[in-house]
């Protein structure tokens, strides 16, 4: 009994405390308040996002709200990260419990309008494709006809897996799984011929496999899965912030800087955008209510996109995936950040 | 006897006769075998079944568990080290994760200099928890306390805890132990104000917030003498009235003041460090301790004759009992946040456990239902005739036949809320099954692994349940009145 008491007396004393402060406080300035930063992330998904033995946080989307907090708070390491689920995640940023989710969620149109999110920009074009056993000797998702494919419920892949079967008029049944792991466990039993979800999950996975080499990923991308970090509707300055501090990662590394050598460049550096970027000119910080050496401190916190590509999912990690689609639109990619002026 | 038989009778044995073996299908296994499996048709097919699914099992999961690999520091070294010894293409049991791993899927991802921080609060829940559950019984409680002082106290030095703290365990354990020796009831003054120091070993922070905690009931308990001399009748509300504004208004400032006056700190935990079965047991302890009182007080008022409090007692149960719990998590961790002014934090674990505990109390409610129920209704108007007021009715006669005869349901709701813990997977909170090992799995070291976790995890969880269900079983018979 004396427990729960003693924690609602906490609670109830620091509810009573709030009411009479509380007030419609920009997330910018809630932020500032608490001097840390509430970012959504995976419960655990590899190389996007997942605990270590020690409970630190890395990968690729953890990388971006270190970015931010480091832009913010002038420390890439004053961040919360909140575990949120599939079915949470929205709930959960609409609700206030965290400021930003960057949780591998895909932009779609609904989740932009009707949940009054603000989707920011894209870290990771991704699509939906289908890993199937090297000796069926299948080599087209249009050969799938007829087959067992092993699905997540709930997700968007559901809706993309019946929408491109019923466009090429072929069947198939479906085996609802609940988790990736779950999803690995029946493709090796045998219960499905195909395994389907977004291709950067099936790499992962398959580099997981005893045998990857009696697997393959086919050349099919069925979707568009945009993933990308996500704001409150309402903030136009919060959202901006998020925004830029990604594309401040993507310009960085578009005009070849680096963690390592960004100090230099302070110095040293011509370019009339690479200054701006870095605050060495122009003061654009300002403009969103941040200093001038934002940007420099969140490239510094773990590095351009580049590198934390490189880092987390590239192709010296075990999930070894190619930059592709993430590459920069100078180099046949979709990554292309506005100008920093 | 009389004369006239001894001559009747030709002959009369006078030497008895050597026992002899009984018959060979009559005797030692073969008789169990016959009596207990091979009695008749249907029992014979049943047990050819059973060999042959056990023979099944076997055949099919042997290889797997034989070759079992405890060191190794990924899955793909695992997978290499089988290969290796048992020959391509074997496959084998990957232990070697909850090797890696223990330590998360212990403590989850608390501090890992603080370990022994819920190490001890374990020790110490054993001693509050010695004079509830084994009061009569001198020698178990010797055992069980000698057991976990070592266990405890040698956990502690390897976690390598502050020599001063190590201190304080060995006290606190040593004279737990001998105060249980020399008379359990002195036990319970802690058992009671554990709670309260079990919050603070696990959350950290202040002392002076459970201080002044304490401090709210001592008040109302004065103004409650007080009030009994000037109005009897409202002394208990009056007493209670002072305890709840004591806390929320004076007892936060107060604590904040004495800490700034003198600091009884230690270093905080977050909630979001809590994981593994560090939670499942703080939220199963916490429910299951405070879902019986809850329980028991629902079902006397759903017994009541008052019509107010019977509705809310029956509308509160059955709304309780037509929710899922999953309902009530997400209620409790997303829906909350909506009604809270903004920037408010109420901490997700203190939501879980509430929601848990209601949970739990709405169906022990109807358990202990169940009891009352079962008692004869002499036992109800023995209690009147005796000119017992309705609490002392309820204390003396009442509750404990009533709750006798529900141990095995109330026991069963305890497990069952205890298995429960693992839905807080679904707020995000680290439960040891699913999430945890999710999060296990999401390294790129141990992707692709599946069958080990769970039945880890499985095992303690029935390790735990198994224990609870055996002491409801002890309780059964130690309190086994009739004859049978």
């Amino acid at each position: 009994m004396k427990q729960t008491v003693f924690l609602g007396t906490v609670a109830a004393a620091s509810l009573v405390a709030s009411i009479g402060l509380a007030q419609e406080g920009s997330t910018l300035a809630q932020v500032k308040e608490r001097g840390e930063l509430n970012c959504g992330v995976n419960t655990g998904l590899v190389g996007f996002a997942a605990p270590d033995a020690n409970g630190n946080w890395t990968g690729f989307d953890v990388a971006l709200c270190r970015a931010v907090a480091a832009a913010v708070l002038g420390d890439g390491n004053k961040v919360r990260f909140v575990p949120t689920t599939g079915q949470t995640r929205f709930t959960a940023l609409a609700s206030g419990e965290v400021d930003v989710l960057a949780r591998n969620s895909t932009w779609t149109f609904s989740r932009d309008t009707d949940l009054a999110l603000d989707f920011v920009g894209v870290n990771y074009y991704d699509g939906q494709g289908f890993m199937v056993r090297k000796d069926l000797g299948v080599t087209s998702a249009k050969e799938l006809d007829g087959a067992t494919v092993c699905i997540q419920t709930g997700t968007t892949t559901e809706l993309n897996l019946a929408d491109y079967f019923r466009a090429n008029g072929m069947n198939y049944t479906p085996v609802n799984i609940d988790s990736n792991a779950e999803g690995e466990q029946q493709y090796m039993a045998g219960a499905c011929d195909a395994y389907t979800t977004d291709v950067s999950g099936l790499a992962a996975t398959r580099a997981a496999f005893a045998d990857p080499e009696n697997h393959v990923i086919l050349p099919e991308i069925i979707s568009k899965e945009p993933l990308g970090p996500a704001v409150r509707h309402g903030d136009n300055n919060w959202g901006d912030i998020v925004r830029w501090t990604l594309n401040a990662l993507i310009a960085a590394e578009e005009y070849g800087v680096t963690s390592r050598n960004i100090e230099e460049l302070v110095r040293s550096s011509n370019n009339p955008e690479v200054q701006r970027l870095l605050g060495v000119s122009d003061d654009l910080g300002a403009m969103m209510g941040l200093d001038a050496e934002w940007a420099r401190r969140a490239i510094m916190t773990s590095g351009n996109y580049g590198e934390i590509f490189a880092a987390n999912i590239g192709e010296q990690t075990p999930i070894g995936l190619a930059r592709g689609l993430n590459a920069q639109w100078t180099q046949g990619g979709l990554l292309y950040a506005p100008p920093f002026r | 006897m009389s004369e006239t038989g001894a001559q009747t009778v030709a002959y009369v044995r006078d030497t008895m006769l050597p026992a002899a073996p009984a018959p060979q299908a009559e005797s030692g296994a073969i008789r169990w075998l016959r009596e207990n499996l091979f009695s008749g048709p249907v029992n014979t097919i049943l047990t050819l079944l059973g060999i042959g699914i056990v023979y099944f099992l076997i055949v099919t999961f042997w290889d797997w568990l034989a070759h079992s690999v405890w060191n190794a520091g990924s899955l793909s070294e695992c997978r290499e080290i089988i290969a290796a010894t048992w020959g391509e293409g074997a496959r084998g049991a990957c232990w070697a994760v909850i090797r890696d791993r223990w330590n998360q899927y212990v403590f989850g991802f608390y501090p890992r200099d603080l370990y022994w921080r819920p190490t001890m609060t374990m020790g110490l829940m054993m001693v509050a928890l010695a004079p509830v559950l084994f009061a009569p019984e001198r020698r178990i409680r010797r055992i069980l306390l000698v057991i976990t002082a070592a266990v405890t106290l040698v956990s502690m030095i390897a976690l390598s805890a502050p020599a001063g703290w190590l201190l304080f365990a060995a006290v606190m354990l040593i004279g737990g132990l001998v105060i249980s020796e020399r008379n359990v009831l002195w036990l319970l003054p802690f058992s009671v104000v554990f709670p309260l120091l079990g919050v603070w070993l696990l959350w950290g922070g202040s002392l002076w917030g459970p201080i002044f905690v304490l401090v709210g009931p001592a008040l109302g308990w004065l103004a409650y003498r007080a009030m009994l001399r000037v109005l009897p009748a409202a002394s208990v509300i009056v007493a209670i009235i002072v305890t709840l504004l004591f806390w929320l208004t004076l007892a936060g400032e107060a604590a904040r003041d004495a800490e700034n006056l003198l600091s009884l700190s230690i270093q905080s935990v977050r909630s979001d460090r809590f994981g593994g079965f560090l939670l499942s047991v703080t939220i199963g302890v916490s429910g299951i301790s405070l879902s019986l009182p809850l329980g028991i007080m629902l079902a006397l008022a759903r017994q009541s004759n008052m019509f107010l409090i019977k509705s809310l007692a029956v509308v509160f149960i059955e709304f309780i009992r037509g929710v899922p719990l999953i309902t009530l998590l997400f209620v409790a961790s997303l829906l909350l946040n909506y009604f809270l002014p903004p920037g408010t934090t109420f901490d997700i674990i203190l939501r879980v456990i509430i929601m848990v505990t209601l949970f739990a109390a709405a169906y022990m409610a109807e358990v202990i239902r169940g009891g009352l129920a079962a008692l004869p209704k002499g036992q109800y108007e023995a209690a009147d005739a005796l000119g017992l007021d309705y609490w002392k009715a309820q204390r003396l006669i009442v509750l404990p036949q009533a709750l006798k005869i529900s141990i095995p349901g109330i026991v069963s709701t305890f497990i069952g809320m205890f298995k429960d813990t693992t839905l807080v997977t679904f707020v995000g909170l680290y439960d040891p099954l699913k999430s945890m090992s999710d999060a296990v799995r999401a390294s790129t070291d141990w992707k692709g692994i599946y069958w080990e976790p769970y039945i880890f995890v499985g095992a303690i969880f029935f390790l735990i349940c198994f224990g609870m269900s055996r002491y409801s079983m002890y309780l059964e018979r130690r309190l086994q009145r009739d004859h049978r």
